[in-house]
């Protein structure tokens, strides 16, 4: 199985694709802290890329894979192999490969100018954000029929998390502000790791702001070790459920 | 011989006038009481080390009381420690502790009543509920005291230094810690706090109310669990202080109701929930000040008319300005927020498109609190954007026309 994912992360490399990929991240992360005079104006810019650019190449990038290796997988199941044990490794090697590839973008700058709190939950949120929006593509892709379809199923899914649930949010939040929301919208906010990511971040960068009103259970839940163990569980999940979702998917799949 | 009767007579006078008299073990006199007691107008006192227990000891002449390394009055819990009235006493380098607390009366490790021209001075205070309490006294120096409280709750612990109906007071130096209100100021004119630290108080650092033409100058207020309130007043004058920290649902660097013709002028503001919150205040000039990584920098309410904002510097906090109302009957200008993006095109250092500080989702926020969730989300930058594009929430009069493009210089 690790040979497996050795092969797809040649054959990653291979198409350069990713290499430009973590280029981009390099340079941009590396300009915007040449640029900003103060750290935290760029760590804020680098916020939106983290949230918004990590995970749709992510998840683009993986449903294209998919398919250009379809062939690749179809040989493999020929061999003696298990079927989830070839899925497993396909993921292994595209979630490595996109996570080096963030790591070296905006790893390598974030620990040179702005190696602190923040810059370090925002690695954590990048990385998580990877690795989540990967499991997520790779469940587009086995489901959808064909390509255009995984592609299709894939951006939409981007949309939702990235745009369309934090509106649907305020609009319940303006919907229901009679009544006490807080608690509620700790669970909203586990219901999209994008947003989760982002009150991780925001805790280490707008704690003052965060100290005001319901900010305040924000920062006694978030800030609190359980609060944290929350995080990662919940992220960990976001990872977990859709890949063993794809998995039981491909196992029963007519190829 | 008469004549050399008079200058004998003389001698003794000036010798009485000004006599020492010595309070210790190994003195004649024991205790203060007694020594107190023997003392008459313009005596110094000294108290020598030692620890002291006499319950409640009342100064009503005009005396010295000082300190010779440290020596300790202990309240023992129960009692107030030193009472003072009259004029002219001076309380000088003694450590006062265990004061008592009763429900009842405000008991002070010192208080002092019906006074004129007294000085407290480089004394240490802990375990008391009021540290030092001031009423109807004019010319009072409070000076160089470290004042440290009991953390407990707000109705179980009285104020640091605490003055009513006070005039031309000087409270300057001292620290206060623990208490339920660092320096509280009711009734009090014509006075001056400066070079003061105020910090983990459990409700206000400073806590100012109906007291005109006073100043406070270079303090420190950190960690407060609400900040400083100024209210009922006019004619403040606040310069060159630190607010520092003072974070939680209702903390403020400071929060201003019904004040005045009033100044705020360098002053820090470092990572407070809110930085400045305005109510229902008129003609102040807040000037030249330093706001950093604040939750809200200003919340100006729309109940305040005629307030100007000019050469301050913003920067990296979460929202500038947040109003409650379109209505705007305040003037921004030439201030330096780091979140503009316009251009000089004539090079005179000021921006040639007006800024608005305050962002649509800003206003969101002040409606409805919960959505502080979205904070930094695409979804709001999208909103300001278009907010920005075509205004309609947002109030178009809250407006810097000429903001500047390089920080100024504090």
């Amino acid at each position: 199985m690790l040979k497996l994912s050795r092969y797809v992360l040649y054959d990653i490399i291979r198409n350069k694709v990713i290499i430009a990929y973590s280029l981009f991240l390099f340079i941009v992360s590396f300009s915007l802290f040449q640029l900003e005079e103060n750290d935290s104006k760029a760590i804020l810019s680098l916020l939106n890329i983290v949230l918004i650019v990590v995970p749709l190449i992510s998840m683009i990038f993986t449903t294209i894979h998919y398919y250009n290796s379809y062939e690749f997988i179809e040989l493999m199941l020929a061999q003696p192999l298990s079927r989830s044990g070839i899925l497993l490794s396909e993921y292994t090697g595209v979630a490595l490969s996109l996570l080096s590839a963030f790591f070296f973008g905006v790893g390598v700058p974030v620990l040179l100018f702005a190696f602190d709190e923040t810059g370090l939950a925002l690695l954590f949120a990048g990385g998580a954000l990877t690795l989540v929006f990967t499991s997520i593509a790779f469940l587009a892709s086995v489901k959808a029929r064909d390509k255009a379809r995984g592609i299709g199923s894939a951006l939409l899914l981007w949309f939702y998390f990235a745009l369309i649930y934090d509106g649907l949010v305020l609009l319940i939040l303006f919907s229901f502000s009679e009544y006490p929301m807080e608690k509620f919208t700790l669970l909203l906010s586990a219901l999209n790791p994008i947003d989760l990511g982002r009150i991780f971040i925001m805790l280490k960068m707008d704690v003052s702001a965060l100290m005001g009103y319901t900010g305040a259970l924000y920062k006694d839940f978030f800030g609190s070790g359980t609060g944290i163990i929350f995080t990662v569980g919940i992220m960990l999940l976001w990872i977990v459920l859709p890949l063993w979702w794809a998995l039981n998917a491909f196992k029963r799949k007519d190829l | 011989m008469r004549n050399i009767l008079i200058v004998l007579l003389l001698l003794v006078i000036c010798n009485v006038s000004a006599n020492t008299v010595v309070v210790g073990k190994n003195s004649s006199i024991k205790t203060l009481r007694q020594g107190i007691a023997v003392a008459k107008d313009g005596d110094t006192v000294l108290l020598t080390k030692g620890t002291y227990k006499e319950g409640n000891i009342i100064i009503n002449k005009s005396i010295h009381l000082i300190g010779v390394y440290a020596p300790v009055l202990d309240g023992d819990h129960k009692n107030e420690i030193l009472t003072l009235t009259g004029k002219n006493i001076v309380i000088k380098g003694i450590h006062f502790t265990n004061a008592g607390y009763s429900s009842l009366n405000d008991f002070a490790a010192i208080k002092v009543i019906d006074a004129t021209r007294i000085i407290i001075e480089n004394n240490t205070i802990n375990n008391a509920s009021f540290a030092i309490h001031i009423s109807n006294a004019t010319y009072t120096t409070v000076r160089n005291n470290i004042i440290s409280g009991t953390h407990k709750s707000e109705h179980l612990s009285g104020n640091g230094i605490h003055l009513w109906k006070c005039e031309n007071a000087m409270i300057e130096g001292n620290s206060v810690r623990g208490h339920r209100d660092g320096i509280y100021f009711e009734f009090v004119t014509t006075s001056t706090i400066q070079n003061n630290t105020s910090e983990l108080n459990i409700r206000y650092g400073l806590h100012f109310m109906f007291s005109h033409n006073d100043i406070y100058l270079y303090n420190t207020f950190r960690n407060n669990g609400a900040g400083v309130a100024v209210m009922y007043s006019k004619s403040v004058r606040m310069e060159n202080n630190v607010f520092d920290k003072n974070w939680g649902a209702s903390a403020y660097g400071i929060l201003l109701k019904d004040i005045s013709n009033s100044h705020i002028r360098n002053n820090k503001f470092i990572k407070n929930t809110v930085a400045i919150h305005m109510e229902g205040s008129s003609r102040i000039e807040v000037s030249s000040n330093f706001f950093q990584g604040n939750g809200w920098a200003l919340k100006v309410q729309a109940s305040c008319d005629d307030n100007t904002f000019h050469h301050n510097n913003f920067n990296g906090n979460s929202f500038d300005v947040a109003t409650n109302g379109t209505m705007t009957l305040n003037r921004f200008y030439n201030n330096y927020w780091d979140k503009y993006d316009g251009y000089d095109m004539n090079k005179d250092g000021m921006g040639d498109v007006p800024y608005h500080p305050v962002s649509m989702y800003a206003m969101v926020v002040e409606q409805n609190p919960t959505t502080l969730m979205l904070m930094r989300s695409f979804m709001v930058s999208l909103l300001d954007k278009a907010e920005k594009a075509i205004p309609g929430l947002t109030p178009e009069n809250l407006v810097d026309n000429k903001p500047m493009l390089k920080p100024n210089k504090l």
